[in-house]
């Protein structure tokens, strides 16, 4: 079976797919969509959502409309989402392919650096980074970036430490490569797999905990992002569910659709791992 | 104004029902009822203060509470005509230059020592000369002398007429402490601090940090059958919406000004025996703006702040924001405060205006940073729809947000561009307005001065002139033109006259009858 065709066998990989491609083209698309500042304050408080059709979704304290603050929010979610994953990366893999190599003092090194990372709790070390660093989209990517390596350095350092063994491996080094060369063409792009599936359920994460920080008030001041609306209409619960309930509606469905492509991911990558079903 | 706190005060005795006393006074029930013995409050005041002795600190919630504990020589009505106190008469020459107050009878400190006109004098001429920012400036630059003619009589000469001397006689202004206990000890760390020792009509019992504080009754108050209420409780909880379940659900009795989110004040004014005034604020009459840090660039130029004034939706600001809750101001002085004048340059919301303005200004859409005030979502709520506000007249704005440290180190270090304050104004312009705007005042180190850097030697030779104008007359020409003078300069964007309602069981009656509310009302409430 071909890659399609093994992700298409996973039903809930699909559906997480067509969410996936949905949001993105909200994201696309949401300037056109809604082309005035998600800011702007447009009608009377707390209207209420599918009484008009101008603001189907209501409006929120403000009265501004929680539709666009909902669009223009996507655009930041997954850039976010999709930059600080990318940040782990570029932090993770180096050092877990560094470490998985070389072994011995480097690897207990670096090792006891990630480990260091990985016993502080991350919410608390993400909130503590944006704090000092002044809330900003660059300090919250950042801090992600920072709470979300340790666990990927850890994957690569395993996959490394198999893959140096093998056959192909050691004839590259009779060969004379030079270490770079071989960790780079030879070792790292079969650890590729792993790390795509790894990296779409950080994507997820990467979003929870942005919307986190934003629900604490620690998000971009001047930012419309699904945390912000979740949390600025949390005190009007009672009276106005719509304002928090449509971002966390697309929170939810944001990182289910994540996690469902990132198994269907699993499945198409790792054949031999993935559980049989049928 | 002597004569006549002696005439109340002798009605006071003489009369036997306290409903007609306080239907002269002004005060908010003329139901003939009579005050029910005993009873305990449970009060929010939030967050928890830092100490309770009230020489040393006047922060809110430490008003809030201390204002019980401690008294001082007069109480201010909702009008700020002051009323007798710890002094139960008062006199004041003409000239407006020696103030004589003549002292209760029989009054105790708590811990069973006489009071008398030696500590008053100790504490306005040593203890707080010492220490309160606020005095220690009155005592300074007006007063002559501060000496007791007899134990029962102290009388304070002014170098130069000085009015609103009297309004510095509020309980937070000068709270009068005891001699025998603070008289040569290091005031800061004198062990007394935590457990202060009053006048009052409650006494301090006990403060488990983190959870609450007790007052207790104090029987041996001046006044025979006051206080009422057997204990006051003051509760710490951290969130606000957890403050507004623990009304909800009857385990307290007082939500304080500032205890519950706004917007939450009309659903639970509407609960079954509740209810809710704005009064009790007078004294304080909080006034909020925008400090723009003249300083900084484009903010130095005038037509540029007045264009950032007819971009600002105040209706908006008090109507939703606010929940309708406030007043638009004209100008630096309330209108709740003496000698307010709204003869002054308007500012309606004009966009149409103010982009003329930002182009006359020579603005060329470079950023102006905004410090947000972290004091909860209203403030954030604000800062959004005005940074709103400017995008739709082209001003280029950021909220920066910050929590309180930071705000009141990166404003007492002039480190903005824009910020939200708001202040007390006091009663009188002299005390509390003129501090914002007078070159003097520009000095790092406290968010609560001239932090924005205006300097305008008309401006502060006419503060100066009327802080001491002989009289009320003259003090009113001189703060019309200073009020006008600012109106057109625009040193602070006016916002909103704040209004912080109390939210409390109808059955607690009489708390609020003063210009300072709760600070002092647990000395006449009564619970049925």
């Amino acid at each position: 079976m071909g890659f399609m065709s093994r992700f298409a066998a996973n039903k809930g990989a699909l559906v997480g797919l067509v969410l996936l491609i949905a949001l993105l083209a909200f994201a696309v698309l949401g300037p056109w969509l809604y082309p005035t500042s998600p800011w702007r304050m447009v009608a009377r408080p707390f209207t209420a959502p599918f009484v008009t059709d101008r603001f189907l979704l209501g409006t929120d304290t403000l009265g501004r409309d929680v539709a666009a603050g909902l669009v223009h929010g996507t655009r930041i979610s997954i850039l976010i989402g999709f930059v600080s994953t990318l940040v782990a990366l570029l932090i993770g893999v180096p050092l877990g392919a560094l470490a998985g190599y070389f072994g011995g003092w480097i690897d207990d090194a670096l090792m006891r650096i990630t480990e260091f990372f990985q016993t502080i709790p991350s919410f608390a070390l993400a909130i503590v980074l944006v704090a000092v660093l002044q809330p900003s989209i660059y300090s919250i990517v950042l801090a992600i970036g920072i709470v979300s390596w340790p666990p990927v350095a850890r994957l690569v350092r395993g996959e490394v430490l198999s893959l140096r063994t093998r056959e192909y491996v050691q004839a590259a080094i009779t060969v004379g490569q030079s270490t770079l060369r071989i960790i780079f063409s030879q070792v790292l792009p079969n650890t590729v797999a792993p790390i795509i599936v790894m990296a779409s359920l950080m994507v997820a994460s990467a979003i929870l905990l942005e919307s986190s920080l934003s629900f604490l008030g620690l998000g971009d001041p001047n930012l419309m992002t699904w945390g912000y609306m979740v949390g600025a209409g949390r005190t009007r619960l009672m009276d106005a569910w719509w304002i928090s309930f449509f971002p966390g509606v697309a929170i939810f469905l944001t990182v289910l659709a994540l996690n469902l492509v990132g198994e269907g991911l699993n499945d198409a990558l790792n054949p031999r791992l993935s559980r049989g079903r049928e | 104004m002597g004569d006549t706190g002696t005439f109340l005060m002798q009605l006071w005795k003489k009369t036997a029902s306290l409903a007609l006393a306080l239907a002269l006074l002004g005060s908010a029930s003329a139901l003939a009822q009579t005050p029910k013995k005993g009873g305990v409050a449970q009060v929010i005041v939030t967050p928890e203060p830092p100490m309770l002795m009230q020489g040393l600190n006047q922060t809110g919630p430490t008003n809030m509470i201390a204002g019980n504990i401690y008294e001082s020589m007069l109480r201010f009505d909702d009008k700020l005509q002051p009323m007798p106190s710890l002094a139960k008469s008062w006199k004041v020459s003409e000239d407006s230059k020696v103030f004589t107050f003549t002292l209760q009878d029989e009054v105790k400190w708590h811990d069973g020592k006489p009071f008398s006109a030696d500590d008053v004098v100790f504490t306005l001429d040593k203890f707080l000369r010492e220490v309160h920012p606020r005095w220690r400036p009155i005592v300074n630059n007006q007063v002559e002398k501060i000496e007791k003619t007899d134990d029962k009589t102290v009388v304070i000469t002014m170098k130069q007429p000085f009015g609103p001397l009297l309004f510095a006689m509020e309980v937070a202004s000068a709270p009068i402490i005891p001699k025998h206990l603070y008289e040569g000890t290091d005031y800061k760390n004198n062990p007394n601090n935590n457990t202060p020792i009053g006048t009052g009509p409650f006494k301090f019992k006990e403060w488990k940090k983190g959870s609450y504080i007790q007052l207790v009754r104090n029987p041996d108050y001046y006044l025979k059958d006051k206080p009422a209420l057997d204990e006051v409780y003051y509760p710490f909880i951290p969130d606000a919406a957890a403050r507004a379940v623990a009304y909800e659900t009857g385990k307290v009795d007082v939500l304080t000004g500032g205890a519950v989110d706004i917007f939450d004040v009309p659903r639970l004014a509407k609960l079954p025996n509740t209810c809710m005034t704005t009064k009790g604020w007078e004294m304080f009459a909080p006034h909020a703006w925008i400090t723009p840090n003249v300083r900084n660039g484009i903010l130095g130029s005038k037509e540029f702040r007045q264009a950032m004034m007819y971009a600002i939706d105040r209706d908006f600001g008090k109507d939703v924001v606010w929940n309708g809750f406030g007043k638009i101001p004209t100008g630096p002085i309330s209108s709740k405060t003496k000698f307010y004048s709204d003869n002054v340059k308007k500012y309606s919301y004009d966009p149409k205006k103010a982009k003329e303005l930002v182009k006359a200004s020579g603005y060329k859409g470079e950023t102006i940073k905004f410090l947000g005030l972290p004091y909860g979502e209203t403030w954030t709520r604000w800062a959004e729809a005005i940074k709103q506000n400017f995008a739709d007249v082209g001003i280029n704005m950021e909220i920066v947000t910050t929590d309180v440290p930071g705000w009141v180190q990166k404003t007492s270090n002039w480190d903005f561009d824009l910020t939200f304050n708001f202040l007390y104004q006091l009663g009188d312009p002299a005390i509390g307005v003129s501090r914002s705007y007078v070159s003097g005042n520009i000095a790092k180190g406290n968010p609560f001065g001239n932090v924005g850097g205006y300097s305008n030697p008309e401006a502060d030779k006419l503060f100066a002139d009327a802080a001491v104008a002989p009289t009320p007359e003259k003090r009113q020409e001189l703060y019309t033109k200073v009020q006008q003078v600012l109106a057109e300069d625009l040193p602070v964007l006016w916002l909103l006259e704040l209004e912080y309602p109390t939210i409390y069981r109808c059955n607690i009656k009489n708390l609020v009858t003063t210009g300072i509310g709760v600070n002092d009302g647990f000395r006449d409430a009564w619970k049925e």
